[in-house]
């Protein structure tokens, strides 16, 4: 790693400040993250501001109203260990249970997971290949390159790439807000809006400014919570990214789903919401596989895929069918 | 931070770092930079946890801290101070293995070695986690409450997936974690 300074955080106020002054200043948490991207030369902050000593943002509230308020600081396996998430949103716990390893969760707070860059192999290539999220304007070795793990929605001619954080799909089935503290104080971001799409600007994963600080996950009570699971698809059973990824909530009355939410991880450069698909779910009997399948399908009409992972369009709908089986199965 | 900004060396950036090491306090004078891994096995000499991948990738440096299990390679020294650490160098008592060596001993748990320290600390945490009833990729069903009845080979392989060994010695790894619970 190249050489930097390092300092400890003593109060968030300070923090922001030193973010919103020093454009190469870093904040650390877990850094399972960042020092990975560091080894690469893929991130060269000169200072890093160790924000683990900050006090009060590793809770885990399990609030009267049925929602959880998550802070930034919480590690990955607290979270998943904790009782009222798993009882609540099993999703949730589950989507951190698929992630990474034991050790890793561990380490990787909650803020640092949903921040993670993207997994493309020629963003973490240390030797220089073109790639506008490393280098702006160097081009996408993706695009025309091997694009078997990358975007199906969404993507440019400038980035291909795929979010890899898994909890951030459940989060944003869920309409989970963001709350950061920032210049201006403290502002609530709606987790569909917190990541972004590459556009002509890849190199920006999300729309944090300077200065901004992630204080903790608000997930509001859901009444399609309980009966929530996610699925995961990868080349490998365990310890390894999605190739496609589907967090499937669903309320059901009478034998008829009442309200779904879907949200796929692997497909785009932000979580991907099923808008269409929830919508035309409505309704419909869980027995009735093929309206099950016309309704999902409602959500792929936009899919464009690469040169290498068309199959994705078809695994990711199958995908999205039996994590909705499952969920509703799930009383 | 811009992507192809060149960072100028700091100077004078040494940070001043204690952490109780298998139970003895260890004081470090060391670059910020220095990995818990490379100040564990450069500047302590305790080079029982290896690394191998260096990226968080294969599990050969996991050791404890606070009791629990981390990638040493991924994490940096100055972010530990006042800690405690735990490497495989601190698990013997009064000459004896601790039960986990003996069963890995016992089982051919290994055969080149290299990611034996990395398997032997990660599978002692791991018992503690099960213990704590936290559940794992392979639980059936995370909703309901999980006890050490559930610790099937399963889901041990799955709680164990972030130790990789290439000499495939899985087989004997896993059977040396269920005698050594089982005695337990």
């Amino acid at each position: 790693m190249h050489p930097f300074s390092i300092s400890r955080a003593t109060d968030p106020e300070t923090a922001i400040a030193a973010h919103v002054q020093d454009p190469y200043l870093a904040f650390i948490a877990g850094g399972t993250d960042l020092i990975g991207l560091m080894k690469d030369h893929a991130a060269l902050p000169e200072r890093l501001l160790d924000i683990n000593t900050l006090p009060g943002l590793a809770r885990i509230e399990a609030l009267p109203d049925g929602g959880l308020r998550i802070g930034a600081l919480a590690r990955m396996s607290d979270v998943a260990g904790n009782a009222e998430v798993r009882r609540r949103f099993p999703m949730i716990a589950e989507s951190l249970l698929f992630a990474a390893s034991g050790q890793l969760r561990n380490m990787g707070s909650m803020g640092g997971t949903i921040m993670q860059r993207t997994r493309c192999a020629y963003f973490r290539d240390e030797d220089g290949l073109p790639c506008n999220k490393r280098r702006p304007g160097s081009g996408c070795s993706a695009l025309h390159g091997l694009n078997r793990n990358h975007a199906i929605f969404g993507w440019s001619d400038d980035c291909v790439a795929t979010n890899p954080s898994d909890v951030a799909v459940a989060f944003a089935a869920l309409d989970a807000n963001v709350i950061v503290r920032g210049r201006g104080g403290e502002r609530s971001i709606p987790f569909t809006e917190f990541h972004v799409l590459p556009g002509n600007t890849p190199e920006r994963d999300n729309v944090l400014d300077r200065g901004d600080l992630i204080l903790a996950i608000a997930v509001p009570a859901r009444i399609e919570g309980r009966t929530s699971y996610y699925l995961k698809v990868r080349d490998r059973q365990s310890y390894e990214f999605a190739l496609v990824s589907t967090a499937a909530a669903v309320a059901i009355g009478g034998g008829r789903i009442r309200s779904a939410r879907l949200a796929m991880g692997g497909v785009a450069h932000k979580p991907w919401r099923l808008t269409a698909a929830e919508a035309a779910l409505q309704g419909l009997s869980l027995e009735d596989i093929d309206t099950l399948k016309a309704a999902i399908a409602t959500s792929f009409t936009d899919a464009r895929p690469l040169a290498h992972n068309a199959f994705k369009v078809e695994l990711a709908q199958r995908a999205a069918l039996r994590a909705l089986q499952i969920a509703g199965a799930r009383t | 931070m811009a992507a192809i900004h060149t960072p100028q060396a700091p100077r004078d950036a040494r940070v001043h770092v204690s952490m109780i090491v298998n139970g003895s306090v260890r004081a470090l004078t060391i670059e910020p930079r220095t990995t818990l891994l490379d100040a564990l096995r450069d500047e302590l000499a305790l080079t029982g946890p290896k690394k191998s991948c260096d990226r968080g990738e294969c599990g050969a440096c996991t050791v404890h801290i606070e009791g629990r299990r981390v990638l040493s390679c991924m994490t940096l020294a100055a972010m530990h101070d006042g800690q405690q650490i735990a490497t495989i160098e601190g698990l013997e008592r009064d000459g004896q293995l601790h039960p986990l060596q003996g069963e890995f001993i016992e089982y051919d748990g290994f055969q080149c070695g290299f990611c034996t320290s990395g398997q032997i600390m990660s599978a002692i945490a791991m018992i503690e986690e099960a213990k704590a009833g936290w559940p794992s990729a392979a639980t059936t069903d995370v909703t309901k409450p999980f006890t050490m009845a559930d610790l099937s080979e399963a889901e041990i392989r799955e709680r164990m997936s972030g130790n990789l060994c290439r000499c495939a010695c899985y087989p004997n790894i896993v059977d040396a974690v269920v005698e050594a619970m089982r005695r337990s």
